[in-house]
């Protein structure tokens, strides 16, 4: 937090700086947080609507019947499904991750979420196809998948009852 | 996109007609959590675009282009491990890379450790999640990545 409010103010100051003096590199980094900065605009204030929404609406025992513990294949396949269908890097499926383990989503499927929210975005994905070809993008997907879940399963068994979850 | 918007705003709107004051409470709960998490976030962007700038996408290009499968392998891994880029720098880089002659191998350990493996990243998933997880599930993420290349690797006939 404190680096946070040190580093922030510093780092636009001397991009500024380096608008004012000329200063190439400095006017690159600052186009470049720009770039990622409008990237990450455009999803997070509907993503944060999202899980405010999901947060109020849905019960905690409807998301421990689904991705809860001893919920099993289902618990891995709906993990999955959202994963599919999350918008956005992990600075949307680690709040949604967070949001899903207070509702009572065993960490198992927190994990199974977080790793196949990289790897199985649907958007992604067919962008992937389509500059490396489907076959990459399939054996790519049939590899990594039941990885993702053998090490979350691995994962979240040792971590169970023992991870500290940080009040945000 | 376009549909996120939609589905965001329909949700909204129909939260608004079943509860006012639970909608109210969602926005509230929405905002805070933002409010909390948004300085990481940007300091985080920071931090990518400083190193975009150090570890610019010919220098990527350069390094995979001329490195053997291991070196590849390798260097890949560390390159996306590293760095973090939106999908539409990275799969456009992508298709550069496979257009130089890089292996399938090597661009597979490249986009799927840029996508699970995140050094940048990682003290946001810290915040979340606590250092051990984070830190467990990087690495794991990383073992993930290697092996899925290689099988790549084994399939284009690339290795073995």
């Amino acid at each position: 937090m404190k680096l946070n409010k040190v580093l922030i103010p510093a780092f636009l100051l001397a991009v500024s700086a380096s608008y004012l003096v000329g200063f190439e590199p400095g006017q690159e980094v600052g186009r470049n947080l720009f770039t990622f900065f409008l990237d990450m605009a455009k999803v997070l204030p509907c993503a944060f609507i999202l899980i405010g929404l999901f947060e109020t609406w849905v019960k905690s025992e409807t998301v421990e019947k689904i991705m809860g513990d001893a919920t099993g294949f289902k618990g891995y396949l709906s993990a999955i499904l959202l994963a599919a269908t999350t918008v956005g890097g992990v600075y949307v499926a680690f709040p949604v991750a967070y949001s899903l383990r207070q509702k009572g989503a065993s960490l198992v499927n927190i994990f199974i979420y977080l790793g196949a929210s990289a790897i199985v975005r649907i958007p992604m994905t067919t962008f992937e196809a389509s500059f490396l070809g489907l076959k990459f993008t399939l054996i790519r997907l049939v590899v990594s998948l039941p990885l993702v879940i053998v090490s979350s399963i691995l994962l979240g068994s040792y971590f169970e009852k023992r991870v500290r979850f940080l009040p945000l | 996109m376009k549909l996120l918007y939609v589905v965001t705003a329909g949700l909204l709107i129909l939260s608004a007609l079943a509860d006012r004051g639970k909608t109210y409470q969602a926005l509230k709960v929405a905002w805070k959590r933002f409010a909390k998490i948004f300085p990481s976030f940007l300091t985080m962007l920071i931090f990518v675009s400083i190193l975009t700038y150090l570890v610019p996408n010919e220098l990527i290009v350069r390094y995979l282009g001329g490195a053997g499968n291991w070196v590849g392998l390798a260097l890949a891994s560390l390159f996306g491990s590293i760095t973090l880029m939106p999908g539409f720098i990275a799969f456009p880089l992508s298709g550069l890379l496979l257009k130089q002659g890089v292996s399938y191998m090597t661009i597979s350990a490249f986009t799927t450790t840029l996508m699970m493996v995140g050094v940048l990243t990682f003290p946001v998933e810290q915040k979340y999640f606590g250092t051990r997880a984070a830190f467990l599930r990087n690495l794991a993420s990383l073992l993930v990545a290697v092996v899925v290349a290689l099988c790549i690797g084994i399939v284009y006939g690339e290795v073995f």
